[in-house]
């Protein structure tokens, strides 16, 4: 099980033999590689030949109707199920009800108002938060979390809103946020707490969590359309269940990374269970679990943008509109507005959480002294809404004074199109024919049972013979359901998408190491493209290049290239200077210092780096189903406009069993570089 | 430069209540720990242990605490003393034995009992503070009043009281990361005597101290402890500072204690070559009282002066050293218990072996 074509670790003077290019376990690879490759295109006329036509397609009447299982159960479900005193429709209304309360409350608060009344007959009692009152209390917030910079920040980003049209959907969307973050926190703190606590707690949560964190977005929306129906309240628990297991993990990560002497003195002070928790290891935890809300509130952007499919409404609604009615100009406008709310949210929880722990305050003052800024923000609330009684712009924004971009988009990309067609159809051609078409025959064209065989071997080399059966079991899940093909495009849209982030991602993540400059630059930038939600991503590749599988696979490189930079990046800079230091004295030109000492000790992270492009690559890949590819992602996207909880379910499932393989795969593989160094 | 304080008036009697005792302890980490030790008169070795695939932590560690002494229990890391002194304090659990604390057996005591006795009857300090940083100075000192359910113009009364016993009025107000590392200690002594505790637990308190704070807080520790009286068990892997502080002292090595005495005991006859290595290079003039190397009283000498019997030699040195004649040893019920010239004042400052066998020999003039 040991790589011999591992480099030798010693390092003695004496000149060696020069090392083979590969060693026995390369040179296997390379002729199972060589093999595949005859084998794909002769695959299905050498399986028919032989009478083994199932070794190549998995027989239609031997599919596990798993699909049609769930549906039943689901129907079962929604129809029969009850639990004594009342049943599990009642169960599913009663938690609708119990989150409209607050969902209405905040959309009355930042869109519609208070209403009296139903539907068109509604009598607004008291009008919603003013759009001047909204920035002040987003200024407030900035200047309370950083300083002044972020209010200004904060503050155009919102007034950006406001004048560009934007204001009423943005506030819409923000509602929805509003109300999941706090229930995504709250649950996922909850549930954290159990998981730190109690280890049975924790074994059940730690596989859910694996495949929560990997079953694509669009498969969360189906169950949850089939229970809850269509609407704001049903995409907010889409919401909050999406964006609950990362502040699961990271609770679990910060409540064991407190220190054990803080740990042991709560205990000697006397401390009971409950007080241990929300007395002692919470407070102590508190830097860590901020990390955890800013990841909510991104994730929960997120999702409220493709919730909208289920009934979110808001910025989500506009662009699909948008989209599906090609209106170009309505589409980028509405995800321009997405992508500064996003950054000015993103930067605001950021601030918060990494706000300086507080200093003492000498002598309290009175309560003016002490809250200038609440003040002055209730101040402002009441003061706007008083005068939008009688002088309505301050109230909401006057249209006559919105600026539309939309024109400006339409014409620019009619411009781009008219006068760039020609190339941009040809690179696009080009890469079909030569590249991605080419790709998609051989994967599809390999037997079932040689590529499940192949995952089995990689798995035993790389960790043994639990990731091996693991690998297979999981792939043989996707071929008996039936989804092999289908899951063959993933992989090949994903995995061509990856090599190509890891081609750009790599050189730049060395770039940004080695100039500080550079690094200054392209940190801005991933920083902003992890915030973007990834439904926007879609919107200028459909512009440039209609649908397709070439769209899809540009949104996806762009969505899955930062952590390539990032971890790249990181991984050159946190060498152990003196490991450099070694290298230049040793009279290493700057290339062999990349080449020969950097890069080597760099490739762990640089692994795990791929390994998370990888996972974002393949969320991706089932969003890029709205640009028409013809994978699982699809697959998903259709059971969801048919509600067909079954297919959805168990093609959700096949698209997170291809990441849970790639990951642990990818993880084996690190893991072992990380040995061979030493630095595990 | 050494303390105001006289040590005699905190040596312990012998004879004095033990409050903290362990009997046969052992705490084994590992798969399989119970089994090793079933049946109880088992005892294995520490090969046997480790051939198991455990690891002992503690080894049948067996020690009394007396009231209102200092014990400090020394070791270098990995000897087992945070392991023992965690479960003196039932932090962890032993494997086996017992814990005798005011004769009741803590092992036995259930999970509300513990809390109990942990909020009103020990207290503790650790080597990196640990201290909540979301509290404020007085926050944190008031913390296990609060945890207890003292109304808060109580605790805060009480805190601040103790907050000025060291020496932090008007710090109240403060962060734990504005201040500086003796300064965080102190906050940390404060908060473990907030409560009044009779038993003392403090865990490596100075380690993490830079030389000058650590001198400085062992005075004020001990000035401390001349005001208070609490029964302490003290860890450190400092042999300067155990016999700085200590009335007893017991050192560990590899889960085991080897032996437990004063520091005199310890300077004079050590009971392995491990323990001998440490006291080496110790000054004997900051350990040896003038009891251990004083010759026999006779009667008609013409004395220079007295000095107690339990005086340590490095303190009184200068005034025998200078005067022509021996100087008197008083005893504790002022008797004259021997005599102390010059010349066995300078053996032992310099070293002379004369002057370890004092106590023994000790016939030489």
């Amino acid at each position: 099980m040991t790589a011999p074509s591992s480099a030798p670790s010693s390092t003695v003077s004496r000149p060696q033999p020069r090392r083979a290019l590969i060693g026995p376990v390369g040179a296997f690879w390379l002729v199972l590689l060589i093999a595949s490759l005859f084998l794909a295109p002769r695959a299905e006329d050498m399986a028919e030949a032989l009478g083994i036509a199932w070794a190549y397609e998995w027989p239609r009447g031997w599919t596990v109707p798993l699909a049609a299982w769930i549906s039943a159960f689901m129907n079962w479900l929604v129809n029969d199920a009850g639990f004594g005193l009342f049943s599990f429709v009642d169960l599913t209304r009663f938690v609708s009800w119990l989150l409209d309360i607050p969902l209405t409350i905040a959309t009355s608060l930042l869109s519609s108002g208070f209403l009296r009344g139903q539907g068109s007959d509604a009598v607004q009692v008291l009008p919603p938060l003013s759009w001047i009152a909204v920035i002040a209390v987003v200024v407030a917030m900035g200047h309370f979390a950083r300083g002044w910079r972020l209010a200004g920040f904060v503050g155009a980003c919102f007034l950006y809103l406001a004048i560009f049209g934007q204001w009423n959907s943005a506030m819409v969307t923000l509602s929805s946020i509003v109300i999941a973050v706090p229930f995504g926190v709250a649950g996922g703190l909850l549930l954290g707490i159990a998981g730190y606590r109690w280890r049975w707690a924790e074994r059940i949560l730690a596989p859910i969590l694996d495949i929560m964190q990997t079953v694509p977005v669009f498969a969360y929306l189906v169950p949850i359309l089939f229970l809850f129906g269509f609407g704001p309240v049903a995409a907010m628990i889409a919401t909050i269940i999406y964006a609950m297991p990362p502040m699961v993990r990271v609770t679990m990560l910060s409540l064991r990374g407190v220190p054990d002497e803080i740990r042991d003195f709560g205990r000697m002070a006397g401390c009971t269970p409950r007080q241990m928790t929300w007395k002692v290891m919470v407070p102590s935890a508190r830097d860590g679990l901020m990390v955890g809300v800013n990841q909510v509130i991104m994730l929960s952007l997120n999702m409220v943008i493709i919730a909208s499919m289920i009934g979110a409404g808001g910025l989500g609604y506009d662009v699909l509109t948008s989209l599906r009615r090609l209106d170009i100009g309505g589409g980028i406008e509405a995800g321009v507005a997405i992508v500064v709310l996003a950054i000015a949210l993103d930067r605001l929880s950021q601030a918060f959480a990494n706000r300086p722990p507080p200093v003492h305050v000498d002598l309290p003052e009175s309560y003016l002294h002490r809250h200038p800024w609440t003040t002055t923000v209730l101040v402002v609330i009441l003061g706007s809404a008083l005068a939008g009684l009688v002088f309505p712009p301050a109230q909401s924004y006057p249209e006559a004074l919105e600026v539309s971009t939309g024109g400006f988009w339409e014409g620019l990309v009619k411009y781009i199109n008219v006068n760039f067609y020609d190339q941009l159809e040809a690179i696009k051609t080009v890469m079909l024919v030569n590249f991605l078409i080419p790709v998609k025959r051989f994967l599809t064209g390999l037997p079932w049972i040689w590529l499940v065989a192949i995952l089995g071997i990689a798995g035993w080399q790389l960790a043994g013979w639990r990731l091996a059966l693991g690998a297979m079991a999981l792939s043989m899940f996707i071929v008996v359901t039936g989804q092999w093909e289908k899951a063959m495009i993933t992989v090949y849209l994903c995995g061509i998408s990856v090599i190509i982030a890891g081609l750009i991602g790599i050189p730049l993540g060395i770039l940004a190491a080695e100039s500080e400059r550079a690094g200054r630059i392209l940190n801005g930038l991933v920083d902003t493209l992890q915030t973007l939600p990834s439904f926007v991503y879609l919107i200028p590749v459909v512009m440039l290049f209609r649908v397709g599988d070439f769209s899809a696979m540009i949104a996806v490189i762009l969505y899955a290239l930062a952590p390539a930079i990032r971890y790249t990046a990181h991984g050159i800079r946190q060498i152990d200077p003196q490991l450099v230091e070694a290298g230049i004295v040793s009279g290493c030109t700057p290339r062999q210092l990349l080449s020969k000492i950097k890069l080597p000790l760099a490739l762990p992270e640089i692994m795990l780096g791929i390994n998370q492009t990888i996972m974002l690559a393949i969320s991706m890949v089932v969003i890029t189903a709205l640009v028409g590819t013809r994978d699982l992602g699809q697959e998903v996207y259709i059971a969801l406009t048919k509600a067909d909880t079954g297919r959805g379910i168990v093609a959700g499932l096949a698209v997170a069993f291809i990441a849970i393989i790639a990951d642990r795969l990818v993880s084996a593989g690190t893991q072992r570089t990380r040995r061979r160094l030493g630095l595990a | 430069m050494s303390d105001p304080v006289t040590k005699s008036d905190t040596t312990a009697k012998p004879d004095q209540m033990v409050k903290l005792s362990c009997r046969g302890v052992w705490k084994l980490f590992g798969h399989g720990a119970e089994t090793m030790l079933a049946g109880g008169s088992r005892q294995p070795t520490l090969d046997e242990i480790k051939s198991a695939g455990l690891i002992g932590a503690v080894r049948d560690a067996n020690l009394d605490v007396r009231q209102g002494e200092i014990f400090i229990i020394m070791g270098l890391s990995g000897s087992g003393k945070s392991t023992l002194v965690r479960c003196l304090s039932r932090l962890i659990e032993p494997t086996a034995g017992e814990i005798l604390f005011e004769g009741e057996d803590l092992l036995r005591a259930r999970d509300a009992e513990m809390i109990e006795i942990r909020r009103h009857r020990m207290g503790m300090v650790f080597q990196h503070f640990a201290l909540l940083p979301h509290l404020t100075v007085l926050g944190n000192v008031a913390f296990p009043l609060e945890v207890q359910g003292v109304e808060r113009k109580a605790r805060e009364e009480r805190a601040r009281r103790v907050i000025e016993l060291v020496g932090l009025e008007g710090r109240e107000g403060y962060y734990p990361r504005e201040l500086s590392g003796g300064q965080q200690q102190r906050v940390g002594i404060a908060r473990s005597l907030a409560v009044e505790p009779d038993l003392w637990f403090l865990d490596e308190p100075f380690s993490a101290l830079d030389p000058l704070i650590r001198r400085e807080m062992q005075d004020e520790f001990l000035r401390l402890q001349s005001v208070l009286k609490k029964t302490i068990v003290f860890i450190t892997h400092d042999f300067d500072e155990a016999i700085r502080l200590a009335d007893r002292i017991a050192i560990m090595k590899d889960g085991a204690i080897i032996q437990t005495g004063t520091p005199e005991d310890l300077v004079l006859a050590p009971a392995t070559d491990y323990v001998a290595e440490f006291t080496r290079h110790i000054p004997r003039a900051k350990v040896l009282t003038a009891g251990s190397v004083m010759a026999p009283w006779r009667d008609g000498v013409e004395t220079g002066g007295d000095v107690g019997l339990a005086d340590r030699i490095g303190d009184i040195a200068d005034r025998v050293e200078a005067a022509d004649r021996p100087f008197a040893v008083i005893g504790a019920d002022g008797e004259r218990a021997g005599l102390l010239d010059g010349r066995a004042v300078v053996d032992v400052l310099v070293g002379r072996t004369g002057a370890a066998t004092g106590a023994t020999g000790g016939r030489e003039g």
